[in-house]
């Protein structure tokens, strides 16, 4: 069945700033919203720039803001929206803008080189092997899951209405800390980076990041939460630290 | 790391693309927070009807000095001046108040209800300032973890009235085993305000969480699983604990003042 649809699309400037411009297209059953921009793109508008690569939600390219929420291009089935309405498609408000959808991601991966990479203890085996319970590694496998679409960078309001891109790594590089630090054979510390440089305190666990993370990592209760508490016992708990000092 | 943000109309307060009803949610919890804290302020000033036969209001208990029987040392003491606003609850709400105030999920729930900070997700905000948790004043909210421990002792102080809550006063003299309406109310409660504590993020991290291969330990293994357990419904325990204590304290109130009546089931 097809029905009408039209889409309000973000289309940058050469000046660096932008409009929306609307199109009118129709839709088929089974479509979802990147199906629509790449239809778009074919017949009315070639010169629209979207980055996507796997359409089928593993890649994290297409994220975008969908009638005002970031979501995947690729994972929002057109039935999921309202065609009476306008559909309005714009980039990501967290960063900067390089052509119409696309955006300049490149912060995070600047932001990703400024944490401690996994460094393991010495091996278990004379093999050269670890042996490590499988529900230990399950609790860090759940933040494996993430691919880097970004959408939680974009909606946390620490960056996106308070651009402390300088001081706070954001919801996905919180994912990526703990990961590493709850590893069960990483031996290394960054609880005082995460304090310090990595801004951990700027989170307040309002949990936008959780909602839109389309793997849906518990991103704020399993990861931030969980390092938040390790900074509160190694800096802010007095008990904790007297215990330490006799240990 | 210069970011320069994409800027699409105007950025202000509520701001947003977004046509969802996204102040829903925020206003329900705006209007469910501050009836709960103007009930429970209200009836934490009455200084009456917080018990009824075996039943003692939660918002009262422990009763440290009080006029009801359940007083631990008899009524108020005459070192506290008169003219200082006495209630039993006055003495003892405070913790269990600071410990819902410094919750994870409350602070999360009213920095966005309460503060706009943000309004909802993907909207704007008032203010363009923003300290977060990472400095004073915030940071206090780090002392969670020592109202969480008492808000432990509190679960047993409570469990303990659910117990004096089955004594009833027997007709000819004496106490005599029982179960009304009221005794189901407060197990209750008392079974919701377990849920909530046991799963707080701090006793999470405490039994287990803090250790990165917790299956060493397998007293904390089991703690933790528990508690993650309770963690993942965590906001659903923290509104239903809520609800069960001021619904407590209305049930006892509503008996003592004779407006309902209590059923003795057993
Ligand atoms: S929970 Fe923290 S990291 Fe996630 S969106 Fe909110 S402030 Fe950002
Ligand atoms: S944590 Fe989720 S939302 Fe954030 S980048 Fe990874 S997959 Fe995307
Ligand atoms: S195109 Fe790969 S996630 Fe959408
Ligand atoms: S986190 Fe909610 S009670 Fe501790």
């Amino acid at each position: 069945m097809e029905t009408q649809a039209t889409f309000k699309i973000w289309r940058t400037h050469p000046g660096g700033d932008g409009t929306f411009q609307t199109f009118k297209t129709t839709v088929t059953e089974g479509m979802v919203v990147l199906d629509v921009v790449h239809k778009i793109q074919a017949e009315q508008a070639p010169d629209l720039a979207v980055r996507w690569n796997c359409k089928a939600g593993k890649c994290g390219s297409c994220s975008a803001e969908i009638n005002g929420n970031p979501r995947l291009m690729c994972m929002t089935r057109m039935n999921e929206l309202d065609t009476w309405e306008q559909i309005t498609v714009e980039p990501m408000r967290t960063f900067p803008p390089i052509k119409d959808l696309v955006t300049d991601v490149s912060w995070n991966f600047r932001v990703k080189k400024g944490i401690k990479k996994f460094k393991p203890r010495p091996a278990d085996q004379p093999d050269g092997t670890w042996r490590v319970a499988q529900r230990d590694v399950d609790r860090v496998q759940e933040f494996r899951k993430c691919i880097e679409c970004f959408l939680c960078q974009d909606v946390c309001h620490v960056l996106r209405e308070h651009n402390k891109h300088d001081e706070f790594i954001g919801p996905r590089f919180l994912v990526y800390a703990a990961n590493l630090e709850m590893n069960p054979i990483d031996s290394d510390d960054r609880i005082p980076d995460l304090k310090e440089q990595h801004g951990i305190g700027y989170c307040n666990i309002t949990k936008c990041c959780t909602k839109v993370c389309p793997e849906h990592i518990h991103i704020t209760d399993n990861a931030i939460i969980p390092l938040k508490e390790r900074v509160v016992s190694r800096y802010y708990d007095p008990v904790t630290r007297i215990l330490r000092m006799f240990k | 790391m210069e970011v320069v943000p994409v800027t699409i109309g105007s950025r202000g307060f509520a701001s947003t693309s977004r046509r969802d009803w996204w102040w829903v949610t925020p206003l329900a919890i705006f209007i469910g927070l501050s009836s709960f804290v103007g009930y429970s302020t209200w009836a934490a000033f009455q200084n009456a009807h917080y018990a009824f036969g075996p039943y003692l209001s939660p918002f009262y208990a422990p009763e440290i000095w009080g006029d009801s029987p359940h007083a631990w040392f008899g009524p108020k003491p005459g070192f506290i001046p008169d003219w200082v606003p006495f209630s039993p609850a006055l003495l003892i709400l405070p913790f269990p108040a600071l410990f819902r105030f410094t919750c994870y999920y409350y602070r999360g729930a009213y920095y966005k209800s309460f503060w706009l900070d943000p309004p909802a997700c993907a909207v704007g905000e008032p203010r363009t300032g923003y300290r977060g948790e990472q400095s004073f004043p915030l940071v206090m909210q780090n002392i969670h973890r020592y109202f969480m421990w008492i808000a432990v002792i509190f679960l047993l102080l409570l469990s303990y009235d659910v117990w004096l809550a089955l004594w009833f006063p027997a007709p000819g003299g004496g106490e005599t085993f029982g179960i009304g309406v009221g005794t189901i109310v407060l197990a209750v409660n008392v079974v919701l305000l377990s849920c909530y504590t046991l799963g707080c993020h701090v006793m999470r991290h405490i039994v287990g969480g803090s250790y990165d291969e917790v299956s060493k330990h397998p007293v904390c293994d089991r703690a933790y699983a528990c508690s993650t357990a309770l963690n993942y419904k965590h906001q659903l325990f923290a509104w239903c604990s809520l609800f069960s204590v001021g619904f407590a304290d209305i049930y006892i109130r509503l008996c003592s003042m004779g407006i309902w009546t209590d059923l003795r089931l057993l």
